[in-house]
């Protein structure tokens, strides 16, 4: 099971940004874990500068806006 | 999975040149639509059982033109921009900006602060991203200014509604007061005055950033360009006719000097005021800006009605909550008080030239 970090302070495009991925893994039929990661430090020690940032198993795959859908099914998948 | 498959697997249906030919056709519909808007709101208004010349005429006719106007301009250059920002991103300036001297540093900042894609609520993990990776403290602050004061928005609302001169001078003075303050910032040493913890992390010029994905094509730049037109329509629309609402009010029906004795350039204190009356203000520039015209357009002083929007922008009381949380309150009350003095400069020095 993959464990997916959401960085953000908890903005709105936050908030849908762990929507997103809740959906994709739902579509993919993968059962994964969406942690909300909103601790300032803990966001910047991850390495995102521009949120909200993704990171799937520990590997950051994105920072700054909204992820495309299809971009999201990608990482679940990889 | 290779590249070749990956640019397969996106988007598969529309071939690229499509694409090119619809933004292209998109461009030369608006010129055409633009170009009519005129004709357009004052038939509206004849429409109407309103006499034109009335007060009420007047202020339906404004409404009438500048609404469509704004949306149309702002659609363009949104879009426009988010093609261009598409080829930066806050990892690549950090890397531009890392161990770089102040003064140069701070030009360069502020000019990326412009081109960088940002937005208010990364302030922290931006901070913290450029400072620990040894980008100079007036230099991050170059940027910090920068970016949300300098937008298109902005731009776009002041050249639709004031003309390009305003806009030009705003655009000129707001990188000017992110240079100086963070120059200054620079100057006075106060790396010792953030919060402990941010100045305990360290991570390098080259901290890793996220992996890098498929190279972005022309094509997915557009897509970006539409999604930030649809995101801040969704978001400033109804500033915008709100904001014109007012400003239609203000044109047609406040006395025409009422303005020049509370806001003209003979009061003194009437810079002062409207900074302070800025801070407490959160709004974007969308909603502010059709006020300001409207002003403007009954005698108040164009230093005063400038020194009020930089600071509604600039010193917003929210981003300083934000900001609060990696700087002490000494040294926020620096940054506070540097910018409030830039900008109190560039409405005197307005106020005095025009």
């Amino acid at each position: 099971m993959k464990t997916v970090k959401v960085f953000g302070p908890g903005c709105a495009r936050c908030e849908t940004t762990a929507a997103m991925v809740r959906d994709a893994a739902a579509r993919l039929g993968l059962e994964v874990t969406v942690e909300k990661v909103t601790d300032p430090k803990s966001i910047a020690l991850a390495g995102v500068m521009s949120t909200p940032g993704i990171a799937i198993d520990g590997t950051l795959v994105h920072a700054g806006g909204l992820p495309r859908p299809e971009a999201i099914e990608r990482w679940l998948q990889a | 999975m290779t590249a070749a498959t990956e640019t397969a697997h996106r988007r598969p249906s529309v071939p690229d040149w499509i694409w090119h030919l619809a933004v292209a056709g998109g461009v030369v519909a608006w010129w055409l639509i633009y170009r009519q808007l005129l004709p357009l709101a004052e038939w509206l208004t004849a429409q109407l059982p309103v006499a034109r010349d009335s007060h009420t005429g007047e202020a339906v006719a404004f409404f009438l033109y500048d609404v469509p106007k704004v949306m149309l301009l702002l659609a363009l250059i949104v879009f426009a921009m988010a093609v261009v920002r598409s080829f930066f991103s806050p990892e690549k300036t950090r890397a531009l900006l890392s161990g770089k001297r102040e003064g140069v540093g701070n030009v360069l900042s502020a000019s990326l602060g412009i081109l960088t894609p940002f937005c208010s609520c990364s302030a922290v993990p931006l901070f913290i991203g450029f400072v620990s990776a040894g980008v100079p403290l007036g230099v991050t602050f170059s940027f910090l200014i920068a970016a949300p004061m300098v937008n298109e928005v902005a731009l776009v609302l002041l050249f639709a509604l004031v003309g390009w001169q305003v806009a030009l001078t705003y655009l000129a003075f707001g990188l000017g007061i992110a240079v100086v303050a963070g120059w200054v910032i620079g100057k006075l040493r106060l790396e010792g005055w953030l919060q402990d913890w941010v100045r305990d992390i360290h991570t390098g010029a080259n901290a890793p950033g996220p992996v890098a994905g498929p190279a972005l094509r022309l094509v997915d730049r557009y897509a970006q360009g539409i999604a930030a037109v649809r995101e801040i329509f969704g978001k400033v629309w109804r500033w915008i006719v709100l904001g014109i609402g007012i400003g239609a009010l203000i044109h047609g029906y406040v006395p025409e000097d009422l303005m020049a004795r509370i806001m003209g350039a003979d009061a003194w204190w009437s810079v002062p005021a409207a900074v302070l009356l800025g801070v407490p203000m959160y709004t974007n520039a969308a909603g502010v800006i059709p006020i300001v015209e409207a002003l403007l357009g009954k005698g108040a002083a164009l230093g005063t009605v400038l020194a009020f929007m930089m600071s509604v922008i600039a010193l917003s009381l929210p981003e300083m909550i934000i900001l609060k949380q990696v700087l002490t309150v000494r040294l926020l009350a620096v940054f506070v008080g540097v910018v409030a003095c830039d900008i109190l400069a560039v409405g005197f020095l307005f106020n005095l030239i025009f």
